[in-house]
């Protein structure tokens, strides 16, 4: 056993800690301060997008061929890692990490080449079109129907919980090009343009009263058959492919440790009586407790990383941090909510959007805190909902 | 980063998997907890034989040299064969505080005895009332003769009633509450005036009372000598007591998993309404939170032994999250394990219950998940 991280490991942090300090500007880093999701806002991530393409660092997870950077697990790491403490915002996760992969893994040379330049570059915007209003957790009983005509597909039916379409030009995603045997087997991936005549996009605004959501209609939509990914039928290896691409990839702790931290700075304000939420030992003993369960999903992300490096299957571990993560992360949002008492009050939408001069009614650590904790109650339900995980282990590693 | 086990140290696994599944079969074992002894000697034979008393010890003594990991990765198997035996009380509570701390004759008298089998040992420090603040240690040590009289009494001394030497913690200096004046004694439980009560712990281990009247013992019982000795134990001993935490956290990590994994084949085979109950979405979804709690105390024992090696010195906050991970881990899982398997989970028949209050002493040996939580808070 070795829990040292390699000498060399240092100098590349520090290449990237350079990179960061040099182009970050404040007004895409005020983005990353005032997200209040995953999904940062929209122009300052592309933005920051943009500068890391041209240092050729905007997917480094993609194969080396595609545009990947060719770092090991440790340096993809760290590399996040640093993007996190700097307040970088996130890259809006659909086009680098959902829809290029399963371009990578399943599209054709054309189709490479098509697309996968334009969204490292960020010209194209993608949003994911797998949820419907009848198909949540049940995902493969989707019925947005594709029907053969030609040379194209007819696609009529309806999207939901598609985060940014109203920033998109493309989409991918699931459609029905058959209603025989098993539900999954009917299930093609496609790709389309959001100026497609019969395509309404309509607004969903959610419980932060952020647009982040929106529901997606299709009346009639003409698909060339050749923007299909895969084959007809086959879109649910896809899917799951992209599932596998994602398998032990994503870390938790990182981000969670950096969260708490804000969360004690909070605590640790100075009330009028001169004392602060961090000298209540209530608190403290909440404070303590997350910590712990963050370096146990540290630990089991380091073993993940570590059974990865030595070329072994994640196994099991990969498939809880999902699970735990956001359940941490709920838990935090809540902790911040009890640090800020009734700061969390006032509703304070354009206050924190990046840019607006409109001045916050509370202090600058309170505005993002209630909207965090509002957003995050969505963690444990997209991705596949937390019970639809629980069952997925039962089933795959329980053997229930 | 690399948490694969060394080649020595699968063997090291091997070998006491091996161990326990060939020796600790639960019939055999419940009956050599109720026996006079209260383990199995022929068991200790072998254990000694095995090496497995020498690993953490350095080779001068004849030890090993080996490291917590070594001891993480035995305890997490021997834990599986409800181990009862004193190599607790012996190897970490006694000979190692004893190397900490010990002269160079002690170390040399005392370690190869631990070693080769010959020296049984138990650490006799806690008292009424100290809930595991070494600090709050009162029993005085008063000097006379050359030496010292010791006077208070011991309570919970682990494995005490087959120790061949007892190392009792005492004050010779200051009043309890006071970080300095605690001394550790090498003493032989057949001096007058020493009295051990002994008694069966929940978990089927052998405890004791222990009182000292007036019990006279040489300046040479101070563990560490003379001037250099006195006083000066509380570091070692809260070292000593990292190190024990560690190792019953490797072995509740063993107990969980082996918790889970029959609990999940009990729901696997046990039916009720005509169906096997794992088929039930309910305790689904509950083993599955049984399995995560068993990966998170891994992962945290992972980081406590790495961050306890690195620096021994620096580990108290990484040992004490460990001990509040297992203690609500074990917690959950136990009851669980009770729960799931009914009425029968209920019964002395099942090794199931064995593993359950084992693990629940666990928590409350070493302080506990409250202790640790407010050690921990002083740390963050």
């Amino acid at each position: 056993m070795d829990l040292t991280i390699g000498s060399k490991y240092h100098e590349f942090r520090k290449n990237i800690q350079t990179f960061i300090r040099e182009n970050l500007t404040e007004d895409i880093q005020e983005a990353g301060r005032l997200a209040t999701s995953v999904f940062a806002e929209p122009k300052r991530a592309m933005a920051w997008q943009k500068i890391l393409h041209k240092k050729g660092w905007a997917a480094p997870h993609w194969p080396e061929p595609f545009g990947g950077t060719g770092w090991d697990i440790v340096e993809r790491s760290i590399f996040s890692q640093e993007c996190l403490t700097a307040n970088a915002p996130p890259l809006i996760p659909m086009s680098l990490l959902m829809c290029g992969p399963c371009i990578i893994g399943y599209g054709t040379e054309e189709q490479k080449a098509e697309y996968l330049p334009k969204i490292l570059s960020g010209e194209d915007f993608w949003c994911q079109g797998y949820s419907e209003p009848g198909a949540g957790s049940d995902l493969a009983s989707l019925q947005t129907f594709a029907e053969s005509d030609g040379d194209d597909y007819i696609v009529n039916g309806t999207k939901i919980w598609t985060t940014y379409a109203q920033y998109a030009n493309k989409m991918f995603c699931l459609v029905r090009t058959s209603r025989e045997g098993k539900a999954q087997a009917g299930i093609t991936f496609l790709l389309l343009d959001m100026d497609t005549p019969g395509i309404t996009v309509e607004p969903i605004i959610g419980l932060d009263q952020v647009h982040e959501q929106n529901t997606v209609f299709f009346d009639n939509v003409r698909v060339p058959k050749a923007n299909r990914i895969g084959k007809e039928n086959d879109g649910w290896s896809v899917a799951k492919y992209l599932l596998m691409f994602e398998r032990g990839g994503q870390e938790y702790a990182p981000a969670l440790h950096f969260q708490l931290a804000g969360v004690r700075s909070i605590a640790e304000q100075i009330d009028a009586a001169g004392s602060s939420v961090w000298e209540n030992p209530f608190f403290k003993r909440k404070y303590c407790e997350l910590e712990i369960e963050i370096s146990a999903l540290e630990f089991t992300e380091n073993r993940i990383k570590s059974a990865l490096t030595n070329g072994q299957n994640p196994g099991p571990e990969a498939s809880m941090t999902k699970i735990r993560g956001t359940e941490i992360t709920q838990a935090i949002t809540e902790l911040a909510l009890e640090a800020v008492g009734e700061f969390a009050l006032p509703l304070q939408v354009e206050a924190i959007e990046p840019g607006s001069t409109r001045v916050s009614v509370v202090p600058e650590y309170a505005q993002t805190v209630m909207p965090k904790y509002l957003n995050a109650r969505a963690t444990s339900i997209y991705g596949g909902s937390n019970e639809v995980q629980r069952g997925i282990i039962a089933k795959m590693v329980l053997g229930l | 980063m690399d948490f694969s086990l060394s080649e020595e140290q699968r063997m090291l696994k091997d070998s006491a998997a091996r161990f326990v599944k060939k020796e600790c079969q639960f019939e055999r074992r419940r009956e050599q907890m109720r026996s006079p002894l209260g383990y199995c000697d022929k068991q200790w034979t072998q254990m000694v034989e095995l090496g497995w008393l020498c690993i953490p010890f350095s080779e001068k003594y004849d030890g090993l040299g080996g490291s917590l990991e070594d001891i993480m990765v035995l305890l997490e198997e021997l834990g599986k064969g409800l181990m009862v035996e004193p190599w607790l009380s012996t190897v970490i509570l006694g000979g190692r505080l004893v190397e900490m701390l010990g002269t160079e004759q002690q170390k040399r008298e005392v370690i190869p005895a631990v070693c080769g089998g010959q020296m049984k040992l138990a650490l006799a420090y806690s008292e009424v009332g100290i809930r595991q603040q070494l600090a709050a240690i009162a029993m005085e040590a008063k000097p006379r003769d050359g030496g010292f009289v010791l006077n208070g009494e011991k309570v919970l001394v682990l494995s005490a009633q087959t120790a061949d030497q007892l190392l009792v913690v005492a004050r010779t200096r200051g009043n309890a509450g006071d970080e300095h004046g605690l001394t550790v004694f090498l003493v032989d439980p057949n001096t007058s005036g020493v009295t051990l009560s002994g008694y069966a712990t929940v978990d089927g281990y052998r405890a004791a009372n222990i009182i000292f009247d007036n019990v006279q013992v040489s300046g040479s019982s101070v563990v560490g000598g003379g001037e250099a000795g006195l006083g000066n134990a509380l570091e070692s001993l809260q070292v000593v007591m990292n190190e024990a935490t560690l190792a019953v956290g490797a072995e509740a990590v063993g107990l969980m998993d082996l918790l889970y994994q029959a609990t999940l084949e009990y729901t696997k085979t046990r039916k009720q309404f005509g169906v096997p109950i794992g088929k039930f979405q309910v305790l689904q979804h509950r083993l599955v939170d049984v399995f995560m709690q068993c990966e998170q105390s891994r992962s945290v024992l992972l980081m406590a032994v790495l961050h306890y090696v690195e620096n021994p010195k620096e580990s108290n906050k990484s040992v004490s999250g460990l001990k509040v991970q297992i203690g609500k881990s074990g917690r959950q899982v136990g009851q669980e394990a009770i729960q799931l398997h009914g009425g029968m989970g209920m019964t002395d028949e099942l090794s199931v219950g064995y593993y359950f209050k084992r693990l629940t002493c666990i928590d409350a040996l070493f302080g506990n998940v409250d202790f640790h939580l407010a050690r921990y808070a002083e740390l963050v």
